[in-house]
């Protein structure tokens, strides 16, 4: 009984998903049920700011610094997404009280992810979040492109569910345990079968985090499903198999990282420079930002790949100045709307500074962010994965790094040159509406102006991987 | 340390000054003279506050005054400014450039007035953070900021192939300069710092100093420029509006040269003489190649850009020479250029704004239709070419002095570059300005304005100034120049 006093912000979402989606049978003020989604999951904030860390479940369920930080993460992506829901709920066709309700299971599945200690937990975790999101990205259910998006990242997921599983089967039958911390107590060189169950497993997650060479879905997903939901997948399930991806390896194989360190190499090395040149030649915005995410997981990984407390820190610095940055990129999508019709095209975006000169100024800055020119926040979490990449003497790995990074200046300069140096278009209705504004500002500000006194998110992911050094 | 801190005043008044004009509207022609003035009384201001800097700096002392320090990311990077004898130089040209370019832009800029002139005072704060930023991070961040401003500066008010050539500056400078972010966070891991007065005493291995150097010297060349990256230069130049090829010229590749002095050589002394023979090979290659190219152009700024280019190379030959002489030389003529090189491209835009067009034979006869522009032009084409008594003498000359103690071959070859910059700045001048007035657009042209006056006077009297009497420069750069040189010869021994 006094576990269960430790997983509260997990009952309370669950419960609160339950309600409400009884609420909306009889409900019809769709509007309502989403704000009361947004209040639950800002009360789960102050539950899992409030809980005191311990390992519970014969230690396979962890609540820990770290797993706190991705919970407050995925909330904030959660809340973003419900909140960009509002505004466009009526236009894109996914005015259905299920949204909140899906994007609340999807936030518990994800919460179960980064505590989970244990394969079965994991694999909970994963189940529950990714059946919610292959339901939501076909949530318009009149769209030909939302429809294949839900279908093809079905297809997909199941298929690299089934890699995890039979991982999973694999680690279970060599080393007879599901935990973490037991997996690897076991291992010699004879365990042959354990490692083939490291790389499924790896596969497996790499495609949850749409890593190169299992990243062909996510272009088409986030082409397809309406851009809030687009937002999520860019914001939460990443983050959430991130930290998943780091707890498996640094727990289970923290010792034996040389069997896998060479994996995480391989797939950054290939997601930042694959996604710097396919960027180059979209046209569809959304799909930009899908390579673009890409690609920054690809920097992310470094940060794994470094297998140091500097590759957590940087990973951590790097997904929450990642975080902030998308919510502005994405608010700035939804806002390209004009006679209730949205704009996805980066050919829409021409001469935008005509009609809109605050916020294109304030997207060419983000653009220039996510370059990682500084002084903008994203040079920041560049500077400090290049940092574990050199103490690590990984200098190849930080070569690739900053190679990709200059090409992929490219792509991101172009848009700016959209933008500014382009013939002006008709004018959108732009960021207009409150609940847009309350993300973009904030966002864009605390990107521009993150410079000026860094030093608490450094010290914050400091702090968040004490559990692991 | 209770005293004003007035380098961060300095960083910092830009960035006041585009708060208040944010709040300015923008839909008339009175309140686009309204921003128009905001911004240049916030550069002139500046430009004071710079000069009270420069009279309250104690000359006698050859170490970094006016220091600020304060916690600003972790451990070994924290926001540490200050200024010795060189860098002061560079802050006060850039905060006396800036005015002049928003001055020079009255006319010349007709849309989005606004957001032209807080590019420029963004552009101001990241020229004066890297002059005095004395963390490598700090430096790093000025350094590769100043790109965004430049970059939508030529991008939106440049000419016709300004998209081209805004790509071409942007992606060519930031790969050269990622290397260095790469040797700046490898020196924080090593030395685990980037504080600049303690890494002056460092001493890294001689195969560490190699690498660094290399990946300090992609970013320098690129941005100074030196042959054959310079390409990008003359592009660049040629679609900028006026002010912006000014400051480009004026400033921004100076950043290079400061950053040769005081990080190159100051930190990696082996590695410097090693190298220097290299360097110098560069240097006079791009001296001879692009003055021979610049003596073929028929665009006046693409003319300039290369001049630049062959200066740009006896700034490099002097750094390299370690002499007190040669670093004396080499800052000197970067000042002079940065007045120099600044006024020509001022006297480009003057006759641009008449006719719209850059094209030399499209002009002819000048003079006697233009009079008082012609006496302008002609004193900065002979301070370019340097004539003794102007400023572009003085530091040509301490540089040559240098070069020839070193060696007396190099020496030969650099001369030939004042040869063929006095061919080609002689002879646009008599392609634009003498000659009969034949053609026909030319016969309207009004000479200078009084605005236009206003812009020159300043520029031609630090010209002859600097020209006729150097010492109070020289005293200026001295302690430093003989401080940088004795730690050098301290480590090389």
């Amino acid at each position: 009984m006094e576990n269960i006093l430790h997983i509260i912000p997990e009952i309370f979402i669950f419960c609160s998903a339950l309600i409400l989606l009884i609420l909306g049978l009889f409900i019809k003020n769709i509007k309502l049920i989403n704000n009361l989604a947004i209040l639950s999951l800002l009360i789960a904030v102050a539950l899992v700011i409030n809980q005191p860390y311990q390992s519970i479940y014969l230690n396979s369920y962890v609540i820990d610094e770290f797993s706190s930080l991705f919970k407050i993460m995925i909330f904030i992506g959660s809340i973003v997404t419900l909140v960009m829901f509002v505004s466009s709920r009526e236009d894109l066709h996914i005015n259905l009280y299920e949204f909140p309700i899906l994007i609340l299971f999807s936030t518990l599945g994800m919460m179960v992810m980064v505590s989970a200690n244990d394969l079965l937990a994991m694999f909970i975790g994963l189940e529950l979040q990714s059946l919610s999101l292959y339901v939501l990205a076909a949530l318009n259910r009149n769209s030909l492109l939302s429809s294949e998006a839900g279908i093809k990242y079905f297809i997909l997921g199941a298929l690299s569910s089934g890699l995890l599983l039979f991982g999973i089967s694999y680690i279970y039958g060599f080393s007879g345990n599901t935990n973490f911390n037991l997996i690897a107590v076991n291992y010699n060189s004879e365990s042959l079968g354990l490692l083939i169950g490291i790389v499924f497993v790896l596969a497996g997650l790499a495609f949850k985090v749409s890593a190169v060479p299992f990243h062909m879905w996510t272009p088409d997903v986030y082409q397809g499903a309406p851009t809030p939901i687009t937002a999520f997948f860019a914001l939460a399930p990443k983050i959430a198999a991130m930290g998943l991806l780091v707890r498996f390896l640094f727990n289970s194989f923290g010792e034996l990282y040389l069997d896998w360190q060479q994996i995480i190499f391989f797939i950054s090395i290939a997601s930042m420079m694959l996604a710097a040149f396919a960027a180059i030649a979209q046209t569809n915005i959304k799909r930009l930002m899908a390579y673009s995410s890409i690609g920054h997981i690809g920097y992310a990984l470094i940060g794994v790949a470094c297998v140091s407390s500097e590759g957590l820190r940087s990973l951590l610095i790097y997904l929450m100045i990642y975080l902030v940055m998308n919510v502005s990129v994405f608010t700035v999508i939804l806002s390209l709307k004009r006679n209730d019709a949205y704009f996805e095209n980066i050919s829409d975006l021409s001469g935008m500074y005509k009609n809109h000169p605050f916020t294109t100024i304030l997207v060419a800055l983000m653009m220039f962010s996510l370059a990682g020119i500084p002084p903008l926040a994203g040079f920041f979490g560049k500077f400090y994965i290049f940092v574990a990449a050199l103490e690590s003497n990984m200098v190849f790995l930080a070569v690739i790094g900053i190679i990709a990074s200059v090409i992929s200046a490219f792509y991101y300069l172009r848009i700016v040159k959209i933008m500014y140096f382009d013939e002006p278009k008709e004018e959108f209705d732009g960021v207009n509406i409150r609940s847009l504004q309350v993300l973009f500002y904030p966002t864009s500000f605390l990107v521009i102006l993150f410079f000026i006194y860094p030093a608490p998110i450094i010290q914050l992911s400091e702090y968040a991987i004490k559990s692991f050094y | 340390m209770n005293e004003l801190p007035i380098l961060s005043i300095l960083i910092l008044l830009p960035i006041v000054g585009i708060f208040f004009m944010t709040l300015i509207r923008n839909n008339n022609d009175q309140s686009s003279n309204n921003l128009k003035h905001t911004a240049l009384w916030i550069s002139f201001l500046n430009f004071l506050i710079s000069l009270y800097l420069l009279f309250s700096f104690n000359q006698q002392d050859a170490d970094f005054q006016f220091e600020e320090r304060y916690f600003w990311i972790e451990y070994g990077i924290s926001y540490h400014l200050g200024v010795d004898g060189i860098s002061i130089l560079f802050i006060v040209l850039t905060t006396m450039l800036v005015p002049i370019c928003i001055l020079a832009s009255y006319d010349s800029i007709k849309f989005s007035v606004k957001e032209y002139l807080i590019a420029f005072l963004a552009l101001e704060t990241f020229m004066i953070g890297v002059f005095c930023s004395l963390d490598l991070v700090l430096f790093y961040l000025f350094f590769e900021g100043g790109l965004i401003p430049m970059f939508l500066i030529i991008g939106i008010w440049g000419g016709e192939r300004r998209v081209y050539s805004t790509f071409k500056f942007f992606l060519y400078t930031l790969a050269g300069s990622v290397f260095m972010l790469l040797a700046i966070i490898y020196i924080f891991i090593t030395a685990g710092t980037t504080d600049v007065s303690y890494l002056l005493d460092y001493n890294f291995t001689r195969n560490e100093q190699i690498v660094l150097w290399l990946a300090f010297f992609a970013s320098f060349m690129v941005k100074i420029p030196m042959w054959p990256f310079h390409t990008w230069l003359p592009d660049a130049h040629v679609e900028a509006p006026t002010a912006g090829s000014v400051i480009l010229a004026g400033v921004l590749l100076k950043m290079a040269g400061y950053g040769f002095i005081r990080f190159s050589i100051g930190f990696f002394p082996d590695a410097s003489e090693l190298f220097a023979p290299l360097i110098f090979a560069l240097s006079i290659v791009a001296i001879i190649v692009t003055s021979l190219i610049a003596l073929v152009q028929e665009d006046m700024k693409k003319l300039i850009a290369y001049s630049s280019v062959a200066h740009m190379g006896f700034v490099t030959l002097g750094i390299f020479t370690f002499t007190v002489q040669g670093i004396e030389g080499s800052v000197i003529q970067m000042i002079s250029h940065g007045i120099v090189s600044a006024a020509l491209f001022l006297c480009v835009g003057v006759v641009y704004d008449r006719l719209h067009t850059r094209e030399i034979s499209r002009y002819g006869g000048l003079v006697s239709k233009m009079p008082m522009y012609a006496f302008t032009f002609m004193i900065f084409i002979l301070a370019s070419l340097g004539l003794p008594g102007t400023s572009g003498f003085v530091g040509e000359f301490l540089v040559l002095l240098s070069i020839f103690s070193i060696n007396t071959y190099f020496a030969v070859f650099a001369t030939t570059g004042v040869v063929l910059a006095a061919t080609y700045s002689l002879w646009l001048y008599r392609r634009m300005i003498f000659g009969a007035l034949i053609k026909d657009d030319l016969s309207e042209m009004l000479d200078l304005t009084r605005r236009e006056i206003i812009i020159f006077v300043p520029l031609i009297t630090l010209t002859i100034f600097i020209g006729i009497y150097p010492k109070p420069v020289i005293d200026i750069i001295e302690p430093s120049a003989k401080k940088i040189v004795s730690q050098v010869n301290g480590k090389l021994n």
